[in-house]
């Protein structure tokens, strides 16, 4: 609407000019409208030629990438296991050095017969796990004990004051209330609660609307109604409905005398770790959906009550670990600038035919499949291996003395050396082939030696060719995956390795995500660099 | 400096022909050997992965194809090779007709938001795989696709995309835009031009950019590692297994294959590089 209006003044603006003395096309309309409109014909043809891939790439590629950065943060699985909980934990002040109220713990009873009915009380075990150990066997333990509970003294103690409250009718009441849910919250968590535990429990045929809702539900009921302020229960006890005001008759001065049903004794009697308030601590911290747990331990940090705190010594793991990503990586890369400079002078400055012969002998291990180039190392590398077997036939070193290459740093850096090779040769003779040999003679001729002239004429201009190659080995080289796995052992693994282990088999898969993003911020600043460097429309294959 | 001047001093030989016989030599050694070695040690008869006194001495006790018959007869490498052959041509057939189409609508002269599109579709090549497959894996799990083929496949054609846009986009750039203007001035509609004068003239481009997305599929281990159940493992899945397990000389058999692979495609590669130069009337280099 906004744009053909724009469009409109604009084309009348042209047409008040045009009707001067402006250039017409054969149809009459004014040369500068048609222009513009063939611009615009133009502009929309070619996106629309692009917008397939740019929609693929989208589906298939980015919203997997930003998938992954909203796992690194995500956390409803507290929320979702533990509702009740996590809500009547916000009222529990974490530092007082007391533990939860009951009423806390009734909530949790309550939440726990659902998780353990559906089976993902341990999954929440195992992520509270990973900030808090020790924690998952409390949870495992419950899980097994909660249906011996006892739970019936708040539900006995209602029934005894009106026989009525063991109706479902009673339910329906007070679900038709005018207060419900605001102030029943706890109860109306834990009548959903109790109805997907029926469901599990009982399958389909179950109605639950001819069902009175277990215990837990009357121990929620009475301490939503307990903390309710004295004028909130005199109005239900004497509200204008009915039915309510019936239902509710009495029970305002009767709740004082109401039994209690002693959920806190009972969990620590089922896991002491219920007691600790240690544990109770890491659940309250833990319940917010968006959480920087993750990113925290990625960087061996942990969040605990007096703030954020370094991990102890010999707990720290991935700063460690990146730091010899980063470190492999820059020796490899200066590895590759070592052994390819000379290669790529050789390719710049010999004939024509003898060059593509010898590009043909860099092109080939780049064309080779990178499985089989680490295939071969392992093979050559192995203490059994060619390369140990002629040191030994030679005479370098004795049977006994068979040099250890491989599952270390130096198998990982041999290897890694020879397999990025080609991507700092490649660059740095696009950028020599460039140079004039008559720079040099220039040199030369005015008195410098050799090493003067190459040093001073040669290699300045070489190195924007060094700049590019060494960002892209080190782009490649900070996240490799395979090649470390296979020939790096424990000593010579990357942040890459760890991010697999998290995926397949520790299964913390937040802690992979936050790795993850951070090794995606570093690759992503170092591809900026080489952008404004070389230029990403310079990119050229082979 | 391409060959010593005659009046070079006895210094300057010796330093000139160290570097090109003793550095260069030694690098390009380096570079070329290991994947020389495992050609010979392929043909090995017994189950060692170094040479044996026979194999040294020539003996041709000392060779036999049975790793070469491991391959071709044991289920899991054929296995292997089947998914290889129909995941790399499905993900390749998708990476190239949308690439191709894209890398048309961008060599256009005037593309909105040209840079930043660029940087979406380049991206799958400069984000580290583990992260793709991270990303992937945990979408593609959300959605379903995790151990299916498709998903596989999608996330292949995802990866080869950039390469189909690089080449493509270099063969445009030496395009002639007076070409299609003729055409179309002596009346051809714009499909017309495309098939008959565009297509012909990138083709080069445009098979190249198939081969690069084409070998990124089959060779590529991450993504299907994690993306992948035991149903879909392919070669480099098998290979990067049996590596990792216990390595069985088969490897070594089925990394020749690979080299081999590898060679016809990097000639057919020189060739259609020629072929396109001397098609836009470069002399071919």
């Amino acid at each position: 609407m906004t744009a053909s209006t724009t469009l409109d003044s604009v084309d009348s603006e042209s047409h008040d000019q045009a009707a001067g003395q402006g250039p017409l096309t054969k149809d009459g309309i004014p040369l500068k409208r048609s222009l513009a409109r063939a611009l615009r014909r133009e502009k929309l043809r070619a996106l629309l030629l692009i917008a397939p891939l740019l929609a693929f790439v989208l589906v298939s590629f980015i919203f997997p990438i930003g998938d992954m950065l909203y796992r690194s943060v995500e956390n409803s699985i507290v929320e979702k296991t533990i509702p009740g909980t996590v809500r009547a934990l916000n009222d529990w002040d974490s530092e007082s050095g007391e533990l939860p109220s009951e009423r806390v713990f009734a909530a949790l009873a309550d939440d726990m017969m659902l998780a353990q009915e559906i089976k993902i009380h341990t999954r929440l075990g195992s992520r509270i796990n990973y900030d808090q150990p020790g924690i998952s066997s409390v949870f495992r333990k419950s899980g097994r004990q909660i249906k011996k509970l006892e739970r019936e003294a708040a539900m006995n103690a209602f029934i005894g004051l009106n026989a009525d409250w063991n109706t479902p009718e009673a339910w329906a009441t007070l679900t038709a209330s005018e207060q419900w849910p605001a102030q029943f919250r706890y109860t109306a968590i834990s009548l959903d609660n109790w109805k997907a535990w029926l469901a599990s429990e009982e399958g389909d045929d179950a109605d639950p609307a001819a069902l009175v809702p277990h215990g837990f539900t009357y121990a929620t009921l009475y301490h939503d109604l307990s903390n309710m302020s004295a004028s909130d229960l005199s109005a239900l006890a004497t509200s204008s409905d009915a039915p309510v005001a019936a239902l509710f008759a009495g029970v305002p001065d009767a709740l004082a005398s109401f039994p209690s049903d002693d959920f806190k004794g009972q969990f620590a009697a089922i896991e002491k770790g219920w007691t600790e308030i240690d544990n109770w601590q890491a659940i309250k911290r833990l319940s917010p959906p968006i959480i920087d747990s993750y990113f925290l331990a990625a960087v061996d940090s942990e969040r605990t009550d007096v703030g954020v705190e370094k991990k102890p010594e010999n707990e720290r793991l991935y700063l460690g670990l990146f730091l010899r990503t980063i470190f492999l990586s820059m020796v490899i890369t200066t590895s590759c600038i070592l052994l390819g400079y000379p290669i790529a002078y050789l390719l710049a400055t010999l004939s024509v035919r003898s060059s593509n012969l010898i590009l043909i002998l860099v092109l080939l291990p780049f064309w080779t499949s990178l499985l089989v180039r680490t295939s071969a190392w392992k093979v050559l590398l192995q203490q059994q291996g060619v390369i140990n077997d002629l040191l030994v036939w030679v005479g370098f070193i004795s049977e006994a003395g068979r040099l250890v290459m491989i599952n270390n740093m130096t198998g990982t850096i041999i290897a890694m050396t020879h397999i990025l090779l080609p991507f700092m040769i490649l660059p740095l003779y696009s950028v020599m082939k460039t140079i004039s040999p008559t720079y040099m003679r220039a040199a030369k001729s005015m008195g410098a030696s050799d090493t003067l002239a190459f040093w001073r004429i040669y290699f300045p201009n070489t190195v924007a060719g060094i700049g590019a190659g060494s960002i892209l080995v080190f782009i490649l080289s900070i996240g490799y995956y395979i090649t470390p796995e296979l020939v790096g052992g424990t000593k010579g693994v990357f942040i890459s390795n760890r991010i697999a282990y998290h995926i397949s088999s520790s299964l913390n898969w937040g802690l992979a995500a936050a790795l993850g993003s951070i090794l995606l911020v570093l690759v992503l600043a170092l591809y900026w660099t080489y952008d404004r460097i070389v230029g990403i429309d310079n990119v050229k294959l082979g | 400096m391409s060959a010593l001047p005659p009046y070079a001093s006895t210094g300057q030989r010796i330093w000139f022909y160290t570097f090109r016989y003793v550095i260069c030599a030694f690098i390009l050694f380096f570079l070329i050997a290991p994947i020389i070695t495992i050609i010979p040690l392929s043909f090995s008869s017994q189950d060692f992965f170094t040479f044996t006194p026979e194999m040294l001495a020539l003996d041709p006790a000392g060779y036999s194809l049975k790793h070469y018959e491991d391959f071709f007869t044991s289920s899991d490498w054929q296995k292997a090779l089947k998914n290889s052959f129909l995941i790399a041509p499905a993900a390749t057939l998708i990476a190239t007709s949308l690439g191709t189409l894209a890398a048309i609508g961008l060599s256009q002269s005037h593309v909105p938001y040209r840079r930043t599109i660029m940087a979406i579709l380049i991206s799958p090549m400069i984000v580290p795989l583990i992260i793709s497959a991270a990303g992937m894996f945990f979408f593609y799990s959300r959605i379903g696709l995790q151990g299916e083929y498709l998903g596989i496949i999608l996330a292949h054609a995802a990866l080869g995309t950039p390469f189909v846009i690089i080449t493509v986009t270099a063969t445009l750039v030496g395009f002639d835009r007076s070409l299609t203007r003729a055409a179309a001035s002596m009346g051809a509609d714009p499909v017309t031009t495309f098939f008959k004068v565009q297509m012909p003239l990138i083709i080069p481009g445009v098979v190249s950019g198939a081969l690069f997305a084409f070998i990124t599929s089959f060779d590529e281990v991450v993504v299907v590692l994690f993306m992948g159940s035991a149903r879909q493992k392919t070669l480099p899945w098998q290979m990067f297994t049996g590596l990792r397990e216990q390595i069985s000389p088969t490897i070594l058999a089925v990394a020749t294959i690979m080299v081999a692979i590898s060679i016809v495609l990097l000639t057919v590669l020189e060739l259609l590089r020629r072929r396109s130069e001397r098609l836009r009337g470069l002399t071919p280099s």
